[in-house]
This record gives C-alpha cells, structure tokens and sequence, in this order.
C-alpha cells in the first residue's frame, strides 16, 4: 500500500532526473510524455484504493506517527492528485509542440516534472512542515520555469512573483514554528486533536491568520494577489496552463485542509474574515479583467476571480458549501488549464495575444471556437457545462444559509465573467483581423497541430462529461466534504487505532 | 533565554521590514535574509532553549536516559537554511538579471509586463 502513496511522488522526480540528463537531445520531451502517462496511472490506482479503503496513510521510513513524516490520501487529495496528473499529461502533450529546443536545453522538462512532483507532494503530505517543504520544491521550479528563456517581460513578472512568494513562504514557516512551540507536533492529524488543548485560544487564532496569509498568497486572493497578474502572461504558454491550472489550487488546497483539520476552534472568526476574503476577491478578480485587453491577462485576472468561490465555499463551513468548493476546485483546474493552451493556439495562428491585434479566428478555424466557447462557457457558469453546477452548489449553499448578499454577489460575478469571455470571443474570434490579414490553420505544419489540439480537445470533453453528467462527481464531491468536516478517519488513519 | 531571542527576533523583523518596503530590489533581498534568520530564530525558540544532554540512544537502550535536549527544531532550521539560501541564491541571480536586462533596480520603474496603457 506505501507505494500506492509514493510512486505519484517517484514518478515525476525520476522523470525529471532523466530528461535532465537528456536536455541536450530531443528524448527528454518523450521522456516527460512517459513520466506523466505513468503518473495518470498511478493516481488512478491511487483514487481506486481511496475509494476502496477510505482514508490510507504510509509512514515514511517505518517511523510511527507522529514522528515520522505521514503521507496520507484522503478522497480529496487522491482526487486533486488525479486531476493534477491529467493536467501534466494535457501539458506534456502540448509541450511537444510548444516548447522550443532552446528552452528543452534549458531544461524545461526536468522543471516540469519537479513541479509536477512537488505539487503532487503537497497535496499527499500529511506533515505540517513537510507541507513547507513540497511548497518550496514547488515554488523554486515554477521559478525556473517562469523565466526560463529570460525575456524582458518575463523578468520583470519574474521579480514580482519570486518576491511576494518568498514573503509568503516565510510567513508560513514563522507559522509553523510558532505552532509546534505551543503545541509539540507537527503531524497534522495529532495537531488537530493537540490544538484543542492549547490552554491560550486567542494565540491560536493569530497563528491561524499567520496561515491564512501565507495561503492567501499562494491562492492569489484579496488583497495579495498581485504577484499572478503581474506575472502569468509572460511565460510559455504551457508553463502558463499549468501554473493557472496548478499552483494557485495548492494555496486553496492548503487553506481548506488546515481550516478543515486544525483551526476550526474559532469559526466565527477566522471563517467571517475568509467570507469578507472570498467576497473582494470575487469582485476585484472579475472588474480588473474587465479592464484588460489581452487575452492571457484576462484569463489571468479569472484565476483570483474564481479563487475566490473557492474560499467562499470554505468560508461558508456548511456541508453542501465544502461540497461546492470541492466540486470548484476539480472544475475549475481543467477549465482554466484549458483556456489557456486554447489562448496558445490563437497566439500562433494571429501572432499576438493583444486582443486589439488579432481577430478572425473563428472564420479561419470554427473547430478551435467551439473548443474555446467549451471552457469559456463553463468559467462563466452556463447549463450544462461543469461551472454550472459548481456555481449553483456554492449558490445553493449560501441561500441556504440566508446569505442573500453573497449569493448576490456569486452570481453577479458570473455575470460579469461571461462579459470578459464574450468580450475574448468578439475580439479574437469574430471581428476581422484588423490589419487585414487572416489566420490560416495550414501555417500551423501537420506535426505541431495534433500535439496542440488534442489536449484541448481532451480537455474539452472532460468539462462536458463533468456537465452533463454530474452525479457522481457530486456524490464524491459529498463523500470528501464529508470526510473534510468529521477528520476522525483521517486521523484514526494516520495515529492508528487511537482516536 | 527564550526573550531574549524573542526580542531578537522582533528587532531583525522590524529592520526587515523596513528594508522590504524600499523600493529597490536590492534592499528587498537584504530584508528578506533578515527576515528569514528571524523565521528560522522563532522556530529555534519555539523548541524551548535549555540545557539538557544530547539526544543520543546509549547502546542497548530503548529510549533516551535522562532529560534531553529537543533536537527537533534544530533539524527543522537546518532544512529551513538551506532551502532559504537556494531561493535566495536565485533570487539574487534574478536581480543582477533584472538590473543588466532592464537597466533599473527600482520596482517603480518596472512596468515591461504591466505597461502603462494609453488613456483613450
């Protein structure tokens, strides 16, 4: 069972030793093309045992918990480290085509695949300061990956993104300190049942805000999110959907298993400051894309937007709101994955992303307008695509709460939303070119165009299945919601039989 | 002892924190080693500063004779150091990058990314 939970982890990291020592051939990107299929499988069979099972847990190096370092996979991780692997290997595809053999030299694959690791790593890890650690493999790749090939835009969002960040990731190891002086552990399920016995709530409630900041940051919410705007735009564009797709998931991921698992001592607090949070970030995500004119910023500024039903999904602390925000979070990375490799391919075909620039893609390639409409459509929230539910879910859980004004504001945001997406669809696909000239789908030669295709089109298909056919994956949505707000399994799983 | 650092670490905090608010990149950096030797200062404190033996299994024991130091946040720091200083390593590379390739250390100045747009 232990290598159920490690070999997501191996996979990758090995991966990546051998595309870096085959950077200066052509084989790393098949290489990466091979770590990520096997690394779908192994979630796969992950989420099977998960399934099976319930919680499991693996201690590393056979020492017990809660000394050791625990590796754990409750349905929420197995289900963020399964859609973690279908994004990496939608990525390595369209890599082939996307990334140039300079920046292969540079070793784009072997970053990726560290990335890919480290994500993967945080969301199985069941160690506090393990946690910090899988964050800064993380980070120190998408580092690398966010400037290699060093232009000057790249650069300067580049100085943005590795400052805030490294703020962040201080704050958030000040945090752990802080909490092991008050409580011994770091285990996080022998934390959650220690924090009941800090005899100083009220210090426990700073450290919490400790943690939500240093999330925060890395979730992209309000008012720290400044560092994704400024930096998403510039790198590749696969480099791009993975990190729209990813990165900012892990903040929302950590934020949910520790307000789920270890602060929820003083919830009309700490959860009332999320709410607010959650609100500003809806707004001030979905207004400042408004006022952009490039598609990959636009795209951008939907990331904090739609952050922020994630938070509000956990910040409501109701069964079906924690639902919702799960059902978001699984959503939403392959949506916004998606759209922006779509943003790739149009930037390809029209030379440019400014959408003042381009026009006429959907008279010279119809096929790549449906498949951008799919994604687009469902960020918005539109019957029958997957957004649909996940909007409704969060907005059920709010009236039924009596929450009038963020159910308001939830679907307002989704209002303003199908704004920026028909405002992408109007500039980009239907008006004509301004200068005149028509993209054609032949510039694009034959082996580039299905490596740049299909996993959109994959993609695609997976926002439509989740539409039309959202029952189980609200039922598991259910399961995990359920498993998130009574920890006992998951911490009888990791402390063995003591509760 | 524990106040002590405490203070310390309040002390490198604040310098950092001045420092981070500079506009230059370079000052940022420095502020960021500052305010990471006090992170890793709190985690030290925060495993209680006393004096006990070194935590050390004598042969044919189970467990540790007598009071032992904790030797947990010494090992927590360690690692904490040596990622600190990779990412400062980079982070300092990604400044002489950011000054030879845009000419200024001043963040005010850098909008290549995020320009200005044109009133119309």
């Amino acid at each position: 069972m232990t290598w159920l939970l490690t070999a997501p982890i191996i996979i990758p990291f090995a991966t990546a030793v051998i595309a870096f020592l085959a950077k200066d051939s052509t084989s790393g990107r098949w290489w990466s093309l091979l770590g990520s299929i096997l690394l779908f499988f192994a979630s796969v069979a992950l989420m099977a045992e998960v399934l099976r099972e319930g919680v499991i847990a693996a201690q590393m190096g056979s020492w017990g918990a809660p000394f050791g370092i625990t590796l754990v996979a409750d349905l929420l991780s197995a289900v963020m480290v399964v859609i973690t692997a279908i994004t990496g290997l939608a990525v390595a595809i369209y890599a082939l085509a996307d990334i140039d053999e300079a920046k292969e030299k540079l070793g784009y694959h072997a970053l990726f695949q560290v990335l890919i690791a480290g994500v993967v790593g945080a969301f199985l890890t069941g160690d506090l300061f393990n946690l910090y650690v899988w964050f800064e493999v993380m980070l120190i790749s998408s580092f690398g990956l966010l400037v290699l090939g060093g232009s000057r835009e790249q650069i300067d969002g580049g100085i943005k993104y590795v400052a805030l960040n490294l703020v962040s990731t201080i704050l958030f190891l000040s945090g752990v300190g802080l909490l092991y002086g008050m409580t011994g552990t770091l285990n996080l399920a022998d934390l959650s049942l220690a924090v009941e016995e800090v005899e100083n709530q009220g210090l426990l409630t700073v450290v919490a805000v400790m943690f939500m900041i240093a999330f925060g940051v890395k979730a992209a919410v309000f008012p720290l999110f400044f560092w994704l705007p400024a930096a998403y735009h510039t790198p590749a564009f696969s480099v791009s959907a993975v990190f729209a797709g990813l990165l900012t998931k892990v903040g929302v991921y950590a934020l949910i298993r520790m307000f789920t698992l270890v602060f929820d001592h003083d919830i009309s607090f700490t959860h009332e400051i999320l709410l607010w949070v959650a609100v500003f970030t809806m707004v001030t995500g979905v207004l400042g894309a408004a006022a952009q004119q490039d598609f990959r910023k636009i795209l951008s500024f939907h990331i904090v937007s739609q952050i922020g039903y994630m938070i509000l999904g956990l910040a409501l602390y109701t069964p079906l709101a924690i639902v919702g925000a799960v059902f978001y979070l699984v959503h939403h990375i392959v949506v916004k994955a998606n759209l922006f490799l779509v943003a790739g391919v149009a930037q390809r075909l029209t030379g440019s992303t400014d959408l003042r620039k381009i026009g006429g893609l959907y008279k010279s390639s119809p096929v790549l307008g449906a498949l951008f409409l799919i994604p687009a459509f469902s960020l918005a929230g539109f019957p029958p695509l997957s957004g649909f539910w996940a909007k409704y879910l969060l907005v059920k859980a709010s009236l039924d709460i009596e929450a009038w004004f963020i159910a308001f504001v939830a679907l307002a945001v989704g209002l303003l939303t199908i704004f920026s997406m028909t405002k992408i669809w109007g500039e980009a696909f239907w008006k004509p070119h301004p200068e005149g000239v028509e993209p054609v789908m032949g510039t694009i030669d034959r082996t580039a165009l299905w490596p740049l295709v299909l996993p959109i089109a994959g993609l695609a298909t997976l926002t439509i299945i989740i539409g039309l056919n959202p029952d189980p994956f609200v039922q598991f949505a259910e399961r995990s919601a359920a498993q998130l707000l009574s920890p006992d399994a998951y911490v009888r799983a990791v402390l063995g039989g003591a509760p | 002892m524990e106040v002590m650092l405490s203070i310390l670490v309040g002390v490198l905090a604040a310098a950092a924190v001045y420092l981070m608010l500079a506009r230059n990149v370079l000052r940022f950096l420095l502020g960021l080693i500052l305010i990471s030797n006090a992170a890793n200062l709190t985690i030290f404190a925060a495993g209680r500063v006393d004096t006990g033996q070194p935590p050390l299994i004598p042969e044919g024991a189970e467990a540790p004779i007598g009071y032992v130091a904790n030797a947990l946040p010494q090992a927590l720091v360690l690692t904490a150091i040596v990622i600190g200083f990779g990412l400062f390593a980079f982070a300092l590379v990604l400044a002489f990058r950011a000054y030879s390739v845009l000419g200024t250390l001043d963040s005010d100045e850098m909008r290549v990314a995020e320009p200005v747009e044109d009133k119309p």
